[in-house]
């Protein structure tokens, strides 16, 4: 027999897909099949049950070779380590939910650390460009509902996030858009004709990272100023012509992605877009909407954001003062300046993805990964802590694209002994207090002085 | 003018947090109160005697002391100068992040170049660079939108990127080339370039002037040609053609007429 879970919540990407129907066994151990899930989405629930899962925490020895431990010894390492550290990084942070971010967050603040995560090398300069200048924004039910002109800028969601499309932005029919894709006007600006750019009706192909030069000359064509002939590799009429489109629709949605917040000038461009977006507001309704990758990374800024006011690289090593600059406290510039001395990666694949300067300084550090897979992160670590995984195999609270919450929802239990991601910050923390009670002082500044003091 | 000279002792593991370190902090302290300054290194929190040998004596007030500093390791020591308002301090080497930032007066000069985020929101005083500087000279702090208000700062050889940001007062002369971003969202301030620009220069500016003498990589379409005109810059007189912009941004008004930013480059 089996049993059917409805309604289950896709922890893949940014857009949350909240139909997808599971199929697990009567005693809720295996999952047998998931249906309206995108190919990548059903993969991350199929090989839950793949033998060769890491189950007990895994300590590197001195040979190099890993060694299983208890998740008490674990925990006592890792607090130590962090006590011990004059800055501990912690990254990551994405794939995992509101719940365990917000441990985890409490766990930095008492060990005088840095929390950045994901957006860090993605989405932070919108960040960075909406704390700057704001952002008019909407829900992704809006833009299903009301949309009539969709832009897509330096993203490609027929790749990235595959049910976007379907669900939200071109094809989907709803209350004011009855027509579907045939009442919707797409247009794609890109550097190179990806598989979304072939589903346009009107493809912006721009040299690569003029970006913020063709915003300024879609800003001042909107203004009624000349503009040189081309711009970008874009010809003026077909910046014109782009503008006519905007100008006629009912409702403008921009989709902006990496190509636009990690080409030249970063920050700057989504600024620059962002009051596009407003100047378009002169003529119609307009709206932008970053396309967020990790499933839960708009909620890691929104949980930081809450706790310490800042949604990423928020530098706490002060202990009573939460510091935000991103270009000193990223992630990336603090291993490439060495200006950390142990690290934390958790729920990302740090060494996967940064370049390599810093992942050299991460394996050169002291270093703890958790995360319920083997990666490139874990293989470099101290320390692999294996948890359960979140929308699998235990729930919690996300944030879709849109800064909506969801709730997402457990379908199968974890492997016997393994703990959730907030679980494990909860016993961390525990065990930190407990160091800082053995030794009678009051902070992880105290204990660090003392230490040095007896060495 | 009284000097306190003080030297590392050694180079710091991660990086060195040194905001004790301005004529303001330094006046009217004996050498052992001087020592008793604190700064940090993550959440390890020291004096500035555990980091340096201190010698020398300072003023009775901030204009009467000067501040020598020596390295080795001065170039991973953070907030030299910051917040200073009277003195001087010179910095024997290279120095990091946030020297003389938010300064009100005094005078700072770095013998090497200075990292990022230097001489941000800076509001009085002159600071000269032997060297080059990182990116963000004289722009505004993080989800700030004030950047340099007042002052001078000099650059002896080439600056980063986003140069000015956010600038409203003051003014910034580098005698070499600049990366991308130069005044970008600026509001006020002179900016002046002796060599090249590469691109995005007064990208949403709406007040202020940027002299280029090198010309810039490529020009915003933002920026209208309005004339060519004689100008005397930095003690140099040349004909510059005169830009108005940038046309895509708001503009303020002034007496009725539309307040322009101006861009100008050396006519050839």
């Amino acid at each position: 027999m089996t049993k059917t879970i409805k309604n289950v919540i896709c922890t893949f990407c940014g857009t949350l897909c909240d139909d997808l129907e599971v199929d697990v066994t009567d005693d809720e151990k295996k999952i047998l099949q998931v249906r309206n899930a995108c190919a990548i989405g059903a993969e991350k629930y199929l090989h839950v049950g793949n033998p060769g899962r890491v189950v007990v925490p895994r300590m590197r020895q001195p040979d190099g070779t890993y060694k299983d431990v208890s998740y008490d010894e674990a925990i006592d390492f890792a607090a130590k380590t962090l006590l011990k550290a004059k800055k501990p990084l912690f990254y990551g942070w994405s794939s995992t939910n509101c719940e365990a971010i917000s441990a985890g967050n409490v766990l930095a603040e008492k060990t005088g650390g840095v929390i950045d995560n994901c957006a860090t090398v993605c989405h932070g300069s919108s960040l960075l460009a909406i704390q700057d200048t704001g952002v008019p924004s909407c829900t992704l039910g809006e833009v299903k509902n009301r949309a009539d002109r969709i832009i897509f800028w330096g993203c490609n969601p027929a790749h990235a996030h595959p049910r976007h499309m379907s669900r939200y932005s071109i094809f989907p029919r709803g209350f004011f858009t009855a027509k579907g894709q045939k009442g919707r006007k797409i247009i794609c600006v890109d550097c190179r004709e990806t598989d979304t750019a072939k589903v346009a009706d009107t493809f912006v192909r721009i040299k690569q990272s003029y970006d913020y030069e063709i915003i300024d000359a879609f800003r001042t064509v909107l203004r009624g100023e000349e503009i040189p002939d081309e711009v970008g590799g874009v010809p003026a009429e077909k910046i014109k012509e782009v503008i006519d489109i905007l100008k006629s629709g009912r409702f403008v949605t921009l989709f902006f992605g990496m190509g636009l917040t990690h080409t030249l000038g970063r920050n700057h461009n989504i600024d620059e877009a962002i009051n596009f977006i407003r100047d378009l507001n002169d003529y119609t309704k307009a709206v932008l909407i970053a396309m967020r990758g990790h499933y839960n990374v708009t909620g890691a800024g929104q949980v930081l954001g809450w706790q310490y006011g800042y949604p990423f690289a928020c530098d706490l090593s002060r202990l009573t003062v939460a510091r935000h600059n991103p270009g000193e406290t990223t992630s990336v510039d603090l291993l490439v300046r060495h200006e950390v001395d142990a690290c934390v990666v958790i729920a990302s694949d740090l060494a996967a993805h940064f370049p390599f300067e810093a992942t050299r300084t991460m394996a050169s550090i002291p270093t703890i990964t958790i995360d319920p897979h083997i990666s490139m992160s874990t293989e470099l670590s101290d320390l692999h802590i294996p948890v359960a995984i979140v929308g699998v195999e235990v729930g919690g609270c996300c944030y879709r694209m849109d800064n909506v919450p969801i709730e997402t929802r457990k379908c199968v239990d974890a492997p016997e002994g393994v703990l959730d991601d907030e679980e494990l910050f909860n016993r961390i923390s525990k065990r930190v207090d407990e160091i800082l009670a053995e030794n009678g002082v009051q902070d992880a500044s105290e204990y660090l002085a003392k230490i040095e003091q007896e060495s | 003018m009284k000097t306190v000279t003080i030297k590392l002792k050694k180079v710091p593991g991660l990086y060195l947090e040194c905001e004790s370190v301005t004529p303001d902090k330094f006046a009217g302290k004996s050498l052992d109160a001087i020592a008793a300054l604190p700064c940090s290194e993550g959440k390890s929190n020291y004096k500035l005697g555990d980091w340096f040998e201190i010698s020398g004596s300072a003023g009775a007030t901030a204009e009467e002391t000067k501040i020598d500093v020596y390295g080795p390791g001065t170039s991973k020591c953070k907030y030299f100068g910051a917040w200073m308002s009277a003195g001087e301090v010179v910095i024997n080497g290279t120095a990091d992040m946030f020297t003389g930032s938010w300064m009100t007066g005094g005078k700072l000069h770095v013998k090497g170049d200075v990292r990022s985020f230097s001489g941000l929101q800076m509001k009085g005083g002159e600071m000269l660079i032997d060297g080059r500087a990182w990116n963000y000279l004289g722009a505004a702090y993080r989800g700030d939108w004030r950047g340099m208000q007042g002052g001078l700062i000099r650059v002896k050889g080439d600056a980063g990127s986003d140069l000015g940001t956010f600038m409203n007062g003051g003014t910034i002369i580098v005698e070499g080339n600049v990366d991308i971003h130069v005044g970008t969202h600026a509001e006020g301030g002179t900016i002046i370039v002796k060599g090249k620009a590469h691109r995005r220069v007064g990208g949403q500016m709406v007040k202020g002037e940027i002299y280029v003498f090198k010309g810039c990589d490529v020009m915003m379409p933002g920026f209208k040609k309005i004339e060519e005109r004689e100008i005397e810059v930095d003690g140099e007189k040349h004909v510059f053609n005169v830009f108005i912009g940038d046309l895509g941004e708001r503009h303020p008004k002034s007496k009725g007429e539309v307040v322009y930013g101006h861009l100008y480059t050396l006519k050839e």
